[in-house]
């Protein structure tokens, strides 16, 4: 078993992170706390990504187990096969940063418990697949969490260009990031690529919430 | 008249959000809406009556993720 305090101490990666980002930014990171609803193509690469930035309070949430027809765009390996998609993806995340901190829950998103598993998070990132479940999302927290920004996904099937994908002040407080057209119901299928391209603009604009910047 | 989306757009036959939805085509459960800056729940859509000068925000979904 790898383990982390034998390949790093945490000065050190602490140290460069400030070499990369900056203190200041660092500083602001390293406080924040962000949740991810849904831990599939886009939300297991949003958590990868936001892992690297040093976010201090990850909250992750995803019900699913890894299906072999997952590898081919989210973030996990062959030997993740039938493990829950929380596990399989802090295991990975411990070895980015094994110092943050990391809180799981294996377990449904509803409008019932969303509120409860998401307060806290300055931002969360909605992840999930079905249209009607990314509405159910994005209502419940907005209407329940007053002080939370949200982050959705919104169309980056097919293989469209990736100059498509943008990310868009929808709300408030929701942005919007995809084409808002490209539905997996059209038949057209979800490309690694372009899913990846719609999780950085959701991981982007969670990093510039957090460093105080609004503007998409 | 409302405001619908930034555009300005005819009341009349549109008593409740969930007419408004109707109207457009859009599935009340792929949306969300902002009614004057609030959030609404999908289960009151159809019972919030919408008047002159109401300003929404409809917000839909697409699957894949």
């Amino acid at each position: 078993m790898w383990e982390a305090d034998k390949a790093m101490d945490r000065e050190t990666l602490e140290q460069a992170l400030i070499a990369r980002h900056g203190a200041e930014n660092q500083k602001k990171f390293a406080a924040a706390s962000v949740g991810v609803a849904g831990l599939g193509g886009l939300g297991s690469h949003i958590a990868v990504l936001l892992a690297r930035l040093g976010v201090g309070r990850l909250v992750l949430a995803d019900f699913d187990r890894v299906d072999v027809t997952n590898l081919h765009r989210q973030h996990y390996f062959l030997p993740h096969l039938g493990q829950y998609k929380t596990e399989a993806l802090v295991q990975q995340l411990r070895q980015i940063n094994p110092w943050l901190d990391y809180e799981v829950h294996t377990c449904k998103v509803s409008a019932d418990n969303a509120c409860t598993l998401f307060r806290g998070c300055q931002v969360v990132c909605e992840a999930f697949d079905k249209a009607e479940e990314k509405a159910m999302l994005v209502s419940t927290l907005l209407a329940g969490l007053p002080d939370t920004t949200v982050v959705a996904g919104s169309g980056m099937g097919g293989t469209g260009s990736a100059n498509a994908i943008r990310t868009q002040k929808a709300m408030g407080r929701l942005y919007l990031c995809g084409d808002g057209e490209s539905d997996i119901a059209l038949g057209q299928g979800l490309m690694a690529p372009r899913v990846a391209v719609c999780a950085s603009h959701q991981a982007t604009m969670v990093m510039r919430l957090l460093l105080g910047k609004s503007e998409p | 008249m409302l405001q619908v989306n930034g555009e300005p757009l005819n009341r009349t036959g549109l008593n409740t959000v969930r007419d408004l939805l109707d109207q457009k085509g859009w599935k009340a459960d792929q949306v969300a809406v902002e009614l004057n800056g609030t959030i609404l729940r999908r289960e009151d859509f159809s019972t919030i009556r919408l008047s002159d000068g109401d300003k929404l925000e409809v917000v839909r979904f697409v699957g894949g993720g």
